[in-house]
């Protein structure tokens, strides 16, 4: 297979090739102008991220992290978001990863690539990767709320006003599950071509189903690939606002979420309405800026677990 | 290893087995579809229903209209006042201007990071940039819309001495450095794809390295680059909260990029929560919806095919 990758044909080679190569600069200007993308790129990252670290890291401390919102979100913490947006990511993912998971099995163990319909449900990932986030919240809103928990309401509380068919955690949850979707089903498909077809030939020989195959070599193998694409799909998640404006996401809430039904705070969305809808923007600015910390610094760290496992994982590969 | 003591084969269980699987499989396909009837249904008022279309028909959000009697016609984005106006227009010249300028700024960036990194630099710096283009990738578009609401529209405005603070330039370079992983990613991909073989080809031609790159790799990689290019493009389209947050959503037409816009995303987002449910203007914002999610899945699929015809092509297989 890796033979066949350098064959090409000589129709494939440009026709309008410069054959002749005279000038024997040292061609500092590309080189020179492509770097300067580089460090345009990174100087914005700097700024961005420097920013945010001096104006929010004053406002951290552990009162900041264990206390709800006081005086019209002047003061106190913001425990109630990370809560609201730790209970949404896991739903999230309970929601998220076996489907991935299950999906990428069955395209790479059950289907050849080209089969019809491989080729459809991947057409489907790749565009379900590109819906806008905010198509999905009027998906969301549309879909799982109205059509879902109406329905539910319709058939079990027709006597009640809405218990299901209203913003709740759960319908934020599974919107944000379809949004990464594609992120879970990538990183494992990836881990499952990583396979050495050896075991599976193995486990075939010893007289292992095809089933079992999958669960006792497949996903064993795969783990590292489940995992770096579940830990991606919730960085993605926990980051990711539009999609929950109207599925549940509350700016100020009493209570902390404890059923499936109930309203959420979440860190991205507090962020976005304290910094737009605030009457006192000076006021609330220490308590925005250790939000955006909290928040980059979530996400961050999840990243950088991924990226970490994904390596290391390529790494051991390649050593076999 | 010694756990690999396999049951008695059940038929009945792999029949199962596979059928749950399978049916696990179709859901993302499923929700394409779903998304489409979903978002459409909504929508379908403005072309049914004869109320919302004397208020809101595909014309009304077309076509200059007269809302005052004797006054010049006019596109206009009002859907909250007295006589309701759904001019799409302002809001068209808006997202288009918005994506524009994120195109502008992240494009060349993104294209010419990726230019270095595959062509120019060395293993260690390779390893550096990689890592800060996931950084930049992984910020949640809230922060970068933060960021430009609270940090960059303040440095631009003093800078360039602006009227308004939050304009399209403001959101547009926002939302470039959301693009600019993108670019980034796809067009270095385009350039590693391209065979070793056509590389030493040239230098055997006489070639020297970054002649080898500028006249064999980018225009071999062109199509891999313009694909990056206008999947990014579909992203700019998308985004929300950027644009929400760092735009100053003033429904204007003008042709300056120093002017606040307002985008379709953004409208949605702004309005949807204070819609009455089922109103033409109800409608209107899941007819916008409808219009995003068309659009970008046709951006997605044109970019999807590119992509993979370029790999069979240039590289012999499938």
């Amino acid at each position: 297979m890796a033979d066949t990758a350098h064959i090409i044909k000589p129709q494939d080679i440009p026709s309008e090739l410069p054959l002749n190569f005279k000038a024997k600069s040292k061609g500092i200007l590309p080189r020179g102008a492509t770097f300067l993308a580089v460090a345009i790129i990174l100087l914005m990252l700097a700024l961005i991220l420097g920013n945010i670290v001096i104006g929010g890291a004053g406002s951290i401390s552990w009162e900041f992290l264990t206390h709800p919102p006081e005086q019209g979100m002047e003061a106190g913490g913001i425990f109630p978001a990370i809560f609201g947006t730790v209970f949404l990511v896991l739903l999230m993912v309970i929601a998220v990863v076996p489907v991935g998971v299950m999906t990428a099995i069955y395209l790479h163990e059950y289907t050849s690539p080209t089969s019809n319909i491989t080729r459809l449900i991947r057409i489907a990932i790749n565009n379900l990767a590109g819906v806008p986030s905010i198509v999905f919240g009027l998906f969301g809103l549309g879909f799982f709320i109205g059509f879902v928990g109406g329905g539910m309401d319709a058939v079990f509380f027709p006597e009640e006003g809405p218990v299901w068919g209203q913003p709740a955690i759960i319908w934020a949850a599974l919107t944000l599950a379809l949004l990464t979707l594609p992120v879970v089903i990538v990183s494992t498909e990836e881990a499952l071509r990583t396979i050495p077809p050896e075991l599976k030939e193995a486990s075939y020989a010893l007289g292992g189903t095809r089933l079992q195959t999958i669960w006792k070599i497949a996903i064993p193998q795969a783990l590292p690939g489940i995992l770096t694409g579940s830990i991606l799909a919730v960085s993605r998640g926990a980051g990711e606002v539009a999609p929950i404006m109207f599925t549940g996401a509350a700016y100020y809430l009493p209570y902390l979420p404890g059923k499936l039904n109930d309203q959420f705070m979440e860190l991205g969305y507090h962020i976005y309405v304290m910094a737009t809808q605030s009457p006192d923007v000076e006021a609330t600015k220490p308590i925005l800026f250790g939000t955006v910390l909290v928040l980059l610094t979530l996400t961050f760290l999840l990243n950088f677990v991924a990226i970490y496992i994904r390596s290391s994982m390529r790494r051991k590969r390649a050593g076999i | 290893m010694n756990e690999l003591k396999f049951r008695p084969k059940s038929k009945i269980r792999e029949f199962l087995g596979e059928k749950f699987i399978a049916v696990n499989a179709f859901i993302a396909l499923i929700a394409i579809v779903l998304i489409f009837l979903f978002i459409f249904k909504e929508a379908i008022p403005i072309f049914t229903d004869s109320e919302i279309r004397e208020e809101a028909g595909l014309d009304k959000m077309v076509f200059r209209q007269e809302f005052y009697e004797g006054r010049e016609a006019k596109w206009s984005w009002q859907p909250n006042s007295e006589v309701p106006k759904y001019s799409l227009f302002p809001l068209f010249i808006g997202t288009l201007k918005a994506a524009l300028i994120a195109m502008l700024f992240a494009a060349p960036l993104g294209i010419g990071a990726a230019v270095y990194s595959s062509e120019f630099a060395g293993k260690k710096m390779k390893e550096i940039i990689k890592p800060i283009i996931e950084l930049l990738a992984g910020i949640p578009s809230v922060v970068l819309g933060f960021f430009a609401l609270m940090i960059l529209a303040t440095f631009l405005q003093i800078t360039l001495g602006l009227t308004f603070r939050l304009n399209a330039l403001n959101a547009g370079i926002a939302l470039g450095l959301a693009v600019i992983p993108i670019v980034f990613t796809i067009a270095e991909d385009a350039m590693n794809s391209v065979p070793g073989s056509l590389r030493e080809a040239a230098t055997a031609l006489g070639a020297n390295k970054w002649q080898v790159s500028l006249t064999t790799v980018l225009p071999a990689a062109l199509p891999g680059i313009a694909a990056g290019v206008v999947l990014g493009f579909g992203r700019a389209v998308g985004e929300t909260m950027i644009v929400l947050m760092a735009s100053g959503n003033a429904a204007i037409i003008s042709g300056s990029f120093l002017d606040s816009i307002r985008t379709f995303s953004a409208t949605i987002a702004a309005e949807l929560a204070e819609v009455v449910f089922g109103s033409a203007h109800y409608s209107v914002l899941f007819f916008i919806g409808s219009l995003l999610f068309v659009f970008t899945f046709i951006i997605n699929f044109a970019g999807d095919m590119v992509l993979t015809r370029i790999k069979i092509k240039i590289q012999g297989k499938m």
